[in-house]
């Protein structure tokens, strides 16, 4: 199954946290998209079978939400704001250049599971346009060149700081780690968040980005990866 | 001249607002002690008394929809923040989280005191990382310290409250739909009545309130009614975060008394426009709200003020649109987004966004035709009040505005073969 016997412990809590369990089901499609990288038929099967929900239920709810994802997410998630206010200043192309350069379409990941880049609506944060994500932390207004340059760093494993640093926002270094924390249980484990890579990035298999440390055995320290 | 007032944002310039003992030493959790010395009812008679309209869009009164709770029923009562700030150009919110999150959590513990509730959920967008961080870090340090949980200050108040992360939708935002997601379901809205007062989560009376709001009342029982009334207008009460962005030199949130001229939003705080361009348009609270021109400068910015001048003060996020922005272009960037979030459930606003998405896309590309306008208001008149929530009726705005303010442009677009602005002015290059 999906989720290990030690998560799977994180996602009754989650459960109790609630009035009634069904509204846990969010947070455990989070919780298995940290696990697997995508919500995936068996994480499907494993959420309807904690939350005594038919299959059909926790389907028809995980293709609701643009943040649960169907095939596997890369280490990074770069998302660009299409809007107007930033489209006023250049997001647009700012995404092309981007899936350009990864040789992919929008929404796409590239060969080596790094990169996920896709272009999304408005990011509450209109002041800072064009506005840029990367693990749902901002990168504003940046030019095409920046972002082109923000985008190589990322696929060195480098994470340089967002907009904020200064003033204490922290870019999450994966998106399992990211959908840990979003799932609502705090700092994700070790296994979870996000390490340099155990091997250059091209040309391996897309969900051993994410995983590879969890083979590893505990990871080393390195802080928060910036 | 409006001055701008530091109420919501008087914490903004101190970096480390968001830790509890700096918070506390800038007279956080100060309304603690104020409201747990009342009765809870007289907490609500005093949001009923001050005017405080809800923040997040509608501008109901809060009081009163506080009132509307059943009693009685043997369930409990809920309050729940909605933190799902998405409608384009809005950005208050999440900035609020950011530089001051515990002033949320203080209005949560105070509000909840009020209604009698015992067990509060924010639910904030999933998209926003460090505000979701910050929130997070400061409803645990209120837990440490006994701000949240048993026995709150000696006062014998329980409170439990639950961060809870949404994971993409637009339409999460609507209240019904908030609810439904948070109850683990698809986020889509449900026909009212009933209301949420009576049948909210878990069936059992809710009330759904904006983070703005919230965060406004600790400062009401703080100052008390006259204070809060001595700014803004008599049925628009108050200070007001306004968002500014666009084509101006100075982007940002800005706080203001309710009814300050959209002119002094505009080209006095947000620096006026980039590049001394001339304003073509601007929406008051958003891309659901009708479009403005340079004519309705003077407009006072409060729900009766907009109004007047034929639009919405919606979330006060003011979008601001230079002469060089082709208007049917604007409109297929916003169609886009309600197209792409309607959340399907009704068949005019599913159906007829997509339709208009498609007409303002072959307008841009060259290939409308005479008629377009005329479908195009037609869809809005099709959409417009025949869906169970407002974003169909939203969807219909930058449109309907347009084509009153701009047609001649639509036209241009059919006879002129496509777009008749370049490139460069439909997306006006980066910095």
């Amino acid at each position: 199954m999906p989720l290990s016997d030690q998560t799977l412990t994180r996602a009754e809590e989650l459960i109790a946290r609630y009035p009634q369990p069904r509204s846990a089901l969010l947070p455990i499609l989070f919780l298995l998209q940290a696990e697997d990288g995508y919500v995936s038929p068996a994480g499907v099967a494993q959420a309807a079978q904690l939350l005594g929900l038919t299959k059909a239920e926790v389907g028809a709810v995980a293709t609701f939400y643009t943040m649960f994802r169907r095939r596997p997410v890369g280490k990074y998630l770069i998302s660009v704001c299409k809007t107007l206010p930033c489209q006023l200043r250049g997001s647009r192309e700012i995404a092309a250049a981007v899936a350009e350069r990864l040789e992919v379409p929008l929404g796409g990941t590239d060969a080596g599971g790094m990169v996920t880049v896709e272009e999304v609506e408005c990011l509450a944060a209109c002041d800072g346009a064009p506005v840029v994500q990367v693990n749902t932390e901002n990168y504003e207004r940046l030019t095409t060149e920046e972002a082109l340059a923000l985008l190589e760093a990322l696929l060195r494993d480098e994470v340089p700081p967002p907009t904020f640093a200064a003033d204490g926002s922290v870019t999450e270094p994966s998106t399992a780690g990211l959908h840990w924390r979003l799932a609502g249980l705090g700092d994700p484990p070790a296994a979870f968040a996000g390490t340099a890579p155990t091997q250059p990035p091209g040309g391996q298999d897309p969900e051993a980005a994410h995983k590879a440390p969890q083979d590893q055995g505990p990871a080393p320290e390195q802080g928060d990866g910036r | 001249m409006t001055e701008q007032v530091k109420v919501l944002t008087s914490r903004w310039g101190d970096n480390r607002a968001h830790e509890l003992d700096r918070f506390s030493k800038l007279d956080g959790y100060a309304s603690l002690d104020a409201a747990f010395a009342k009765v809870p009812e007289d907490l609500v008679q005093l949001i009923k008394d001050s005017g405080l309209r809800g923040r997040g869009g509608a501008g109901f009164p809060t009081g009163m929809k506080w009132g509307f709770l059943a009693k009685g029923t043997g369930k409990p009562t809920y309050l729940v923040v909605n933190a799902d700030e998405s409608e384009p150009g809005t950005f208050k919110d999440m900035e609020l989280l950011e530089r001051d999150p515990h002033a949320l959590v203080e209005g949560v513990i105070v509000s909840a005191y009020a209604i009698g509730c015992r067990t509060a959920f924010i639910y904030l967008r999933g998209e926003c990382g460090w505000p979701g961080r910050r929130l997070q870090a400061a409803i645990d340090a209120a837990y440490d310290r006994g701000l949240l949980g048993r026995d709150i200050k000696g006062s014998g108040f329980d409170l439990d409250l639950v961060l809870h992360r949404g994971a993409g939708a637009y339409i999460c935002g609507e209240e019904t739909a908030l609810l439904s997601s948070l109850e683990g379901q698809r986020g889509q809205p449900k026909l009212r009545p009933p209301f949420p007062a009576v049948e909210g989560l878990y069936r059992a009376p809710t009330t759904v309130n904006n983070v703005e709001t919230i965060a406004t009342v600790p400062w009401i029982i703080r100052k008390g009614v006259d204070w809060f009334r001595s700014m803004g207008s008599e049925k628009s009460p108050g200070p007001k975060l306004f968002s500014v962005s666009g084509d101006v030199n100075n982007p940002g949130n800005f706080e203001f008394p309710l009814g300050v001229p959209a002119r002094e939003v505009i080209m006095g705080a947000a620096g006026g426009m980039l590049d001394g361009k001339a304003l073509k348009a601007w929406t008051p609270g958003g891309s659901s709200t009708p479009m403005l021109t340079g004519d309705h400068l003077d407009t006072p910015m409060d729900f009766e003020g907009i109004q007047a001048a034929g639009s919405l003060l919606g979330t006060a996020a003011v979008m601001v649109l230079s002469e060089d922005v082709c208007v049917v272009r604007a409109c297929l960037n916003f169609t886009e987004f309600y197209a792409h979030e309607s959340c399907g459930k009704c068949t005019p606003c599913r159906e007829g966004t997509d339709w208009m998405r498609k007409i303002l896309g072959r307008l841009e590309t060259g290939q409308g035709r005479p008629d377009d306008m005329d479908i195009l208001a037609d869809i809005c008149d099709s959409i417009f009040g025949r869906s169970f929530c407002a974003l169909g009726d939203g969807a219909t705005s930058p449109i309907v505005s347009a084509l009153k303010f701009f047609r001649d442009e639509f036209n241009e677009h059919v006879s002129g073969g496509g777009c008749p602005f370049p490139g460069a002015r439909v997306t006006v290059a980066a910095h």
